[in-house]
């Protein structure tokens, strides 16, 4: 349209129309290429947005995250008095797991801060000052070597969790006394501790060892740590072989029919079935009808293995289409069979394939919530369970636990068990890439 | 480092440590010698054929000299496979079938007026009779000849007192930390005493079975060894089969969710009808105990608003994610240098790769109070838990999603056409927008549903951020809630299964399904048609 219109002006009248259109033209292509930067902007602001949100969750989580790997903590002279510690002078073990270890902690604490206070209520802030898990550590230091008893030793013990968040800055000191969780005499101590250097933060352990608790301040990832592990190894022992074989079935025997076909697009379709839908599955079918235990990991591990499924067989027809076909045509060549060809040739060359999309299958298992949830995860375990059997949390399953507590040092917690979580992943993504690399083969 | 270590957790290291390696010891370990004996056996017979032929060869002895079909440890392995196959198959059908027939057999020797009961009570009958069946292993002989006595006494027959009174039985078991619900009658005694016996019997049986059979098909295995034997056939054929086997797993997977997501959607639509449920506008389940008390009113279960939610936030996912995406797709397909390339794509991967719980983390502690608090600036009452929030966030999730998917579709469009496009003299932009786009629209639009599958069916991000109340309202400012949401709310809670509380989650979850069926099948469909017109 427009070309035809600046032919017949030229036609017409080209000296004096020459400017003019010269000027349309490029106003127009002006108009064209500020389009384009447009575009482009768009495209880069995309880009751009999409890396800042990681930043920022990056951001948020660390910067809420650190300081759960850091207990405030009392170091105290605690004197190990065997009137109380073990009145029987049996050394029995059971005995000495059920002494009142919270009165040998109080009597510590007195003595450091001068004297037990006459009045109740004062007696009551300073204690606590003192978690109420200090027993459990008193008593791990004696059952695990019980000539200390007698003797006075010297014990770091946890604070409490308000102090945690005081000395952490989460509790700000300058609001009014009567509004604030660590009150004036408190902070006096405190100071005083802090001065000295018997209170101070140190790298928490405990954030990896403890099971639940209902004290932020003793609450760790044991109990959720040793069930990933058993889903782990449950998902690696079905899934593995079965997504494998199904995949060499799928990939070098099966005829192509209608059937094959229909699993096929099954399998594909499997892959993108919420994952709430195959908790549904664990809890009418593994629950329910075979009655396996509730919460127990063994049953998580079924339905993860049952999610990773399609994951993996899907990577592994991919790693087994790769492998090129002159090492199959060299194999019969020689005379090997079918079966000879796939498991000594073909199957060892896929390998570094099959293994980057187990493991890509293991990482979506692992940060894998939903599911876990509907088949009774979710549950305050404070017994380490030694098999699958045992009633188990998850690592996913215990920052969902945390976050929805209501108790405000779990935050901190919650964003570190989430660093920890997502730390894991990274090493078993960085465990791909690096198989990936160094397997790779270009035919 | 085992210092820090609580006194259980030490406990535990040593326990798990004795029982994984007695369990070793005496479940893996001998079935493994044993089969690597009889593989051996195998393998070893068919290396002595093959001598023997080959002396028989050279003295000239054998008439029509035979080589080996199978190489001998393929014979190892076939005599291996043939020996204990039938009998692993056979030992684990009776494993699964000795459960329900001893119930039965059990239940048939109770006394009739159990049979009359409901169905509730007698499956609490048979829950104690397997409470006591289970405590009788930690009776010590004393203790059992009590329980027996107390089981023979029958309250119709003799009238005397009863011999051992049922508080006593039920307090031997208590002190053996073993709760029952209520004091044992005699006939759950002898019915627990029975159903031991069967059980050991059963077992007797199935392990006698299955060495005789083992026995029986190793001593014909072993024979049929010769040198003719296609040994390698036969153990390609079984090997065969297992791969058949295991890609059947998957298909039965889907099978399984299927069935029984519908078996206890059917239950609640005999407590709830369908059309209450789809239609129904109004979400408040109710505490009703049905037959056996209560007020009889469950509650009213509408679908609607539930489905209301899901969609609504949803679309504000994709509202955020597909612009981004898109452009992401473009700029990296068409534009970015490999520099750029080799970072970006990385970068919004590793987003891909968070976990949603994360996600939902961000949105509970972040997102939302951020979002309050910006409201409360421009004078918006923003709920920290709102529609915005949770779409937001489940946005950022599915931009890599989108941009990953888009970037295949529009690099799979010929490069034909961009270079006739260009050689027209259209800029590059105009080339995208006026050629590429319209070409890779249908992938794109699969694509877009793939990730509307996805929004719809995600869940702990919902669940963190988007609110529990189940209403029919626009404002995105406020909380809705989802399908997932109320799946995980009914199940997680103390409801008893079986009520319409917990059943309506299986409906929720039928329903999740086939909306993200259709969608994913469909979209699957798009994208592969796609695929295809240019290859």
């Amino acid at each position: 349209m427009e070309a035809q219109e600046v032919q017949k002006n030229m036609s017409n009248d080209l000296s004096t129309h020459s400017a003019e259109v010269k000027r349309r033209m490029s106003k127009r292509l002006k108009k064209r290429q500020a389009a384009e930067k447009r575009f482009q902007f768009y495209g880069m602001a995309a880009i751009f947005t999409g890396m800042m949100f990681l930043v920022i969750l990056f951001t948020t989580i660390i910067s809420k995250g650190w300081p759960a790997f850091l207990q405030t903590s009392i170091q105290l002279n605690v004197n190990l008095d065997p009137e109380i510690v073990d009145p029987s002078g049996e050394r029995n073990v059971d005995k000495l797991m059920q002494a009142n270890y919270t009165k040998i902690a109080r009597t510590a604490l007195y003595a450091e801060l001068g004297g037990k206070p006459k009045n109740r209520k004062t007696r009551k802030l300073m204690y606590k000052l003192l978690s109420r898990g200090v027993d459990v550590q008193i008593r791990d230091v004696v059952v695990a070597d019980p000539s200390l008893i007698g003797k006075t030793v010297p014990i770091w013990l946890y604070a409490h969790g308000n102090v945690d968040a005081l000395l952490k800055g989460a509790i700000d000191r300058n609001t009014e006394n009567s509004s604030r969780l660590v009150k004036d005499q408190q902070l006096e101590w405190i100071d005083k501790l802090v001065a000295s250097g018997k209170m101070a933060k140190q790298f928490n352990w405990g954030l990896f060892t403890h099971p639940a608790s209902s004290q932020p301040e003793t609450a760790g990832l044991g109990v959720a740590l040793i069930g990933t592990f058993f889903m782990i190894i449950i998902v690696l022992l079905l899934a593995i072989p079965i997504g494998v074989a199904a995949a060499l079935y799928l990939e070098e025997f099966a005829p192509k029919n209608r059937v094959t076909d229909i699993i096929e697009v099954n399998i594909n379709n499997l892959a993108a079935v919420p994952s709430i839908v195959f908790g549904l599955l664990g809890l009418a079918v593994f629950i329910n009808f075979m009655g396996l235990p509730r919460s127990g990991s063994i049953v998580g591990g079924l339905v993860l293995a049952l999610m990773t499924l399609p994951t993996i067989i899907i990577a592994t027809r991919a790693a087994l289409r790769a492998v090129s076909p002159s090492i199959r045509e060299g194999a019969y060549g020689v005379g090997a069979s079918k079966m000879q060809t796939i498991f000594h040739h073909i199957l060892p060359l896929a390998f570094p394939g099959i293994m980057t999309g187990t493991i890509i299958g293991i990482v979506q298992a692992v940060g894998e919530t939903a599911p876990l949830l509907m088949i009774g995860m979710v549950a305050f375990v404070q017994d380490f369970p030694t098999t699958p059997m045992e009633p188990a949390t998850a690592l996913p399953v215990q920052i969902f636990m945390w976050a929805t507590s209501a108790e405000r040092g779990f935050v901190e917690r919650t964003a570190g068990a989430t660093m920890v979580l997502l730390a894991g992943l990274f090493v078993l993504n960085a465990a791909a890439v690096y198989l990936r690399r160094k397997y790779e083969r270009k035919w | 480092m085992l210092k820090v270590f609580s006194v259980e957790l030490r406990g535990k290291v040593s326990e798990v440590l004795s029982l994984y390696v007695t369990g070793f010891l005496t479940y893996i370990l001998p079935p493994v010698i044993v089969i690597g004996i009889v593989y051996f056996i195998g393998k070893w017979k068919a290396q002595r054929l093959l001598k023997n032929q080959g002396v028989a060869k050279n003295t000239g002895t054998a008439a029509n000299a035979l080589s080996l079909h199978s190489r001998p440890p393929y014979h190892g392995a076939f005599l291996a496979l043939v020996s204990f196959l039938p009998a692993v198959i056979v030992f684990c059908a009776w494993s699964i079938a000795e459960g329900p027939v001893i119930k039965g057999m059990v239940n048939s020797t109770l006394p009739a007026s159990v049979g009359e009961l409901e169905a509730g009570k007698q499956d609490l009958i048979s829950s104690v009779i397997g409470t006591v069946e289970n405590g009788l292993k930690k009776l010590d002989q004393k203790e059992l000849a009590l329980l027996e006595q107390a089981a023979q006494y029958d309250k119709e027959v003799n009238k005397a007192a009863a011999p051992v009174e049922p508080e006593a039985i039920r307090k031997l078991f208590e002190d053996k930390n073993i709760i029952l619900a209520e004091n044992p009658e005699p006939y759950v005694l002898s019915a627990a005493l029975k159903s031991r016996s069967f059980t050991q019997f059963s077992t007797y049986g199935k392990y006698t079975l299955f060495v005789l059979m083992s026995i029986a098909a190793f001593m014909i295995a072993y024979s049929s060894i010769k040198l003719r034997l296609r040994a390698r056939n036969g153990v390609e054929t079984i090997v065969k089969w297992f791969l058949i086997l295991a890609s059947i797993i998957a298909i039965v997977t889907t099978f399984g969710i299927l069935f029984s997501v519908l078996f206890e959607t059917i239950n609640f639509f005999q407590i709830i009808p369908p059309s209450n449920f789809f239609f129904g506008t109004v979400w408040d389940p109710r505490f009703g105990w049905g037959a056996t008390g209560g007020d009889g009113n469950f509650g009213q279960y509408g679908f609607l608003p539930l489905l209301w939610g899901t969609l609504y936030i949803s679309f504000v996912a994709l509202f955020v994610s597909v612009p981004v995406g898109l452009f992401a797709a473009i700029y990296m397909s068409e534009y970015a240098g490999s520099k750029l390339r080799s970072i970006a794509k990385p970068a919004l991967e590793i987003l891909a790769g968070i976990p949603t719980i994360v996600y939902g983390f961000f949105a509970l502690v972040t997102l939302g109070p951020f979002f309050r608090d910006a409201g409360a600036v421009v004078g918006l009452e923003i709920n920290a838990s709102s529609v915005l929030t949770a779409g937001f966030v489940m946005g950022i999730m599915l931009i890599p999603f989108i941009s990953s998917l888009s970037d295949d579709i529009i690099n799979a469009v010929p490069q034909s056409l961009r270079e006739g496009s260009l050689g027209l003299g259209s800029t590059k932009s105009e080339t995208i927008t006026k050629v590429v786009l319209p070409a890779a629209l249908p992938g794109l639009v699969g694509a877009v549903m793939l990730a509307a599958s996805r929004a719809i069916g995600e869940t702990m991000i919902v669940v963190l951020a988007a609110g529990i109340a189940a209403k029919l309202h626009m404002n995105p400012f406020d909380a809705l809630t989802t399908i997932t949401v109320k799946i995980v709310n009914q199940l997680t809670g103390d409801h008893e299964f079986g009520s319409p509380e917990t059943l309506v989650a299986f409906a929720l979850g039928l329903s999740l399904f086939i909306i993200t069926l259709m969608l994913n099948v469909y979209a699957l469909y798009i994208v592969r048609k796609y695929r295809e017109q240019y290859d």
